[in-house]
């Protein structure tokens, strides 16, 4: 069993530029979700939204990277007005049911062949984002980090080092913007709307416009996330744009604990780090032969450790339900309703 | 899962102390604030008006005509005129299903009436949304109490507090809403003290006994600063000795000068505080007057009773020889549990 391999794996996956497009699209659902009870089961519409905002700009229209970014986020936006504006005024589940077929059918529009000529179809489009590297401070050829007690590799290219650089700032700069809007007046309406939508009505607030922000505001940082993988990647795939992307946020911002700043932070972090740690664990297994083979092979090492992202799920919602930061609090009181 | 229970059973436990706690002071100590004979600046406001329904009163505050609201093929509200008077308790009473609720709902803009003309203090309110009517100064609570449970009992106070800058987003992003902020904290705990509340303010609302939530919900609706605050059943639910606080509390927002109505079920209650009476039947006013007289109304007695109701309450008197209250007390829990279910159905 190679353990340095395994630690030095697992803490490159928590940190990976995986982990901070979840931490994005998951500090969006948290903010949803946790914040302000709006049930968005199509963050990856947004993502989706942010990739091709940019990837359509710059590589169909030839406009300048910076250009093609501010483009991204303003699909972002347009995006939840139009979500917004038929649901936000009905129940809960509405913005549900429209968020999870909008985001199949963006995946669906753009990798249609009859728009291949400004979507690139099943292709999607590559190569648009070169100038991204061009702004890169770290020298390419270099490596940068050092090796842990001389043994677990932590070392990056300089290009991995300016991606994980801008990736966590923005991480950060978006942390810290929930934290100090979700504490202060604004941050106490949408959890009223989150509590209960007609004792905020009762009080005067214009419950519609608070779900509009939080949805945009979120859903923003679903689009920044969605930006940032179609730039770091180079490339803009239509089928990365899947269901399954908003249920892994999802997962992350609820493994960190809802309605918590850091929550889907730690959340997505956690999320690469046990699959790496359970890929890597299963691989060493089954290749030194610990593994018998009538119980796993090798090709099943990949959807298993889903399986056991999951099982991690299930254990702490049995053993800690409010998440990694919750209040134990809180989901008393959900007990008692 | 064990140790969760534990938290949320130590939790109702310490609540549940405050709540025994505010009983005793509000009915033994003759000294407290609650048990106060407050100033009753209704007192022969009503002396002119005709005792019949729809009349017109000195000053209303509320006006409502030709309000009508049906569900398929039910009528459920159809109310010629009614004025509300400013300054008093008015109390909205009926028997089940004579649309109070409903015609709350319509008042507050929560429903929209198939037809009629509400007015609030003289403005027109139709197609005004619920939330600008309140922040106009018409401020309702709720039969099913609605107190934000996952939020502290300050902040349920706070969230009160009416034209927060902060509460814009972009200001948000600044300081320039803390000196404000200051001042709502001031005012919800000034508030929260006159309730008797301040020793709770930090625990979450949901973890306070159903009489104390109906006080937070009172106190949270005083925190907006109404012109006219309408309660839908203040008292269901509630034990005997909070429901002698709550009362105060009503009287005093009408000695500040806050005009109140109110929908409840207990006679008691509507005897003790109320200025007038509006009394609903089938979706109709059929009677209006002051509380001691509108028990003898005919039209009253009969909604209540049904038109043959000499020969049911000879059957009563029969069947049962305790008092009327033994024969009352199945009859008013089965009508508020109906009533909850109705306020559930209008959700």
């Amino acid at each position: 069993m190679d353990w340095n391999a395994i630690i030095s794996n697992g803490f490159r996956s928590g940190i990976s530029q995986q982990a901070i497009i979840f931490a994005l699209a998951a500090i969006g659902l948290n903010l949803h979700f946790g914040y302000t009870g709006l049930l968005n089961f199509g963050q990856v519409a947004f993502m989706a939204a942010g990739a091709y905002g940019v990837g359509i700009t710059t590589d169909t229209f030839g406009a300048p990277l910076w250009v093609g970014i501010i483009v991204g986020l303003l699909a972002g936006v347009v995006l939840g007005v139009l979500l917004g504006f038929p649901t936000l005024r009905l129940r809960a589940d509405y913005l549900a049911i429209v968020t999870i077929a909008v985001g199949e059918i963006i995946r669906l529009v753009v990798r249609a062949a009859a728009l291949s000529d400004i979507t690139g179809g099943s292709n999607g489009i590559n190569g648009f984002a070169n100038s991204f590297q061009d702004w890169n401070p770290f020298n390419n050829d270099a490596t940068y980090g050092f090796r842990l007690f001389g043994r677990i590799n932590l070392e990056f290219s300089g290009a991995d080092l300016w991606e994980l650089t801008v990736g966590w700032s923005l991480v950060l700069l978006s942390v810290l913007l929930v934290w100090k809007l979700v504490n202060s007046p604004w941050g106490r309406v949408l959890r009223s709307i989150r509590e209960d939508e007609d004792a905020a009505t009762a009080l005067g607030k214009n419950v519609f416009r608070f779900k509009m922000q939080s949805l945009i505001l979120g859903g923003s940082f679903g689009t920044l996330a969605g930006i940032f993988y179609a730039v770091q990647q180079n490339s803009v795939q239509p089928d990365n744009y899947a269901t399954q992307q908003t249920f892994f946020a999802l997962t992350a911002a609820i493994l960190g604990g809802l309605a918590r700043v850091w929550g889907p932070v730690v959340g997505a972090m956690m999320f690469w780090v046990i699959l790496s740690l359970a890929e890597n664990i299963l691989i060493e297994l089954i290749e030194n032969g610990i593994m018998p083979d009538w119980l796993m092979e090798r090709s099943q090492v990949g959807p298993v450790r889903f399986m056991l992202v999951g099982l991690t799920l299930v254990l702490l919602m049995v053993f800690r339900p409010q998440g990694v930061f919750g209040d134990k609090r809180e989901i008393a009181i959900d007990e008692r309703k | 899962m064990n140790a969760s229970d534990q938290g949320g059973d130590s939790v109702a436990g310490t609540s549940e102390n405050a709540g025994i706690e505010l009983g005793r002071t509000s009915g033994g100590g003759g000294a407290s604030t609650i048990q106060r004979d407050w100033h009753n600046p209704a007192i022969g406001m009503f002396d002119d008006v005709a005792q019949v329904p729809g009349s017109a009163k000195p000053d209303p505050i509320l006006v409502a005509s030709e309000v009508s609201r049906s569900f398929g093929g039910l009528r459920a509200v159809d109310v010629d005129h009614v004025e509300i008077q400013r300054g008093a308790i008015t109390a909205l009473i009926g028997p089940n299903g004579a649309g109070k609720t409903t015609f709350f709902n319509l008042l507050t803009n929560f429903d929209t009436p198939d037809s009629g003309k509400v007015s609030f203090d003289g403005e027109n309110t139709t197609g005004v949304r619920s939330h600008e009517l309140a922040s106009r100064g018409m401020v309702r609570t709720f039969q099913l109490t609605k107190v934000l449970a996952k939020m502290s009992v300050i902040d349920n106070m706070k969230l009160a507090g009416q034209a927060q800058a902060g509460e814009s987003m972009w200001r948000a992003l600044t300081n320039s809403w803390r000196e404000q902020e200051r001042g709502v904290e001031e005012r919800a705990l000034d508030v929260l003290d006159e309730f008797n509340m301040i020793h709770m303010k930090d625990e979450f609302a949901g973890a306070l006994s159903g009489g104390q939530r109906k006080l937070l919900e009172m106190a949270r609706a005083m925190m907006a600063q109404p012109r006219l605050i309408m309660l839908d059943e203040p008292m269901a639910g509630v034990n005997p000795a909070l429901t002698q606080s709550l009362l105060g509390h009503v009287k005093r927002l009408r000695s500040e000068g806050i005009s109140v109505v109110f929908v409840e079920h207990d006679m008691d209650v509507v005897q003790d505080i109320s200025d007038w009476v509006v009394v609903m039947a089938e979706g109709g006013v059929i009677a209006e007057g002051p509380p001691g007289a509108i028990g003898a109304n005919p039209a009253v007695v009969d909604a209540y009773l049904g038109s043959s109701h000499a020969a049911l309450t000879e059957e009563i008197r029969s069947v049962s020889d305790g008092g009327s209250e033994a024969a009352g007390e199945p009859e008013s829990s089965a009508e508020s549990a109906d009533q909850a279910k109705q306020g559930g159905d209008d959700e």
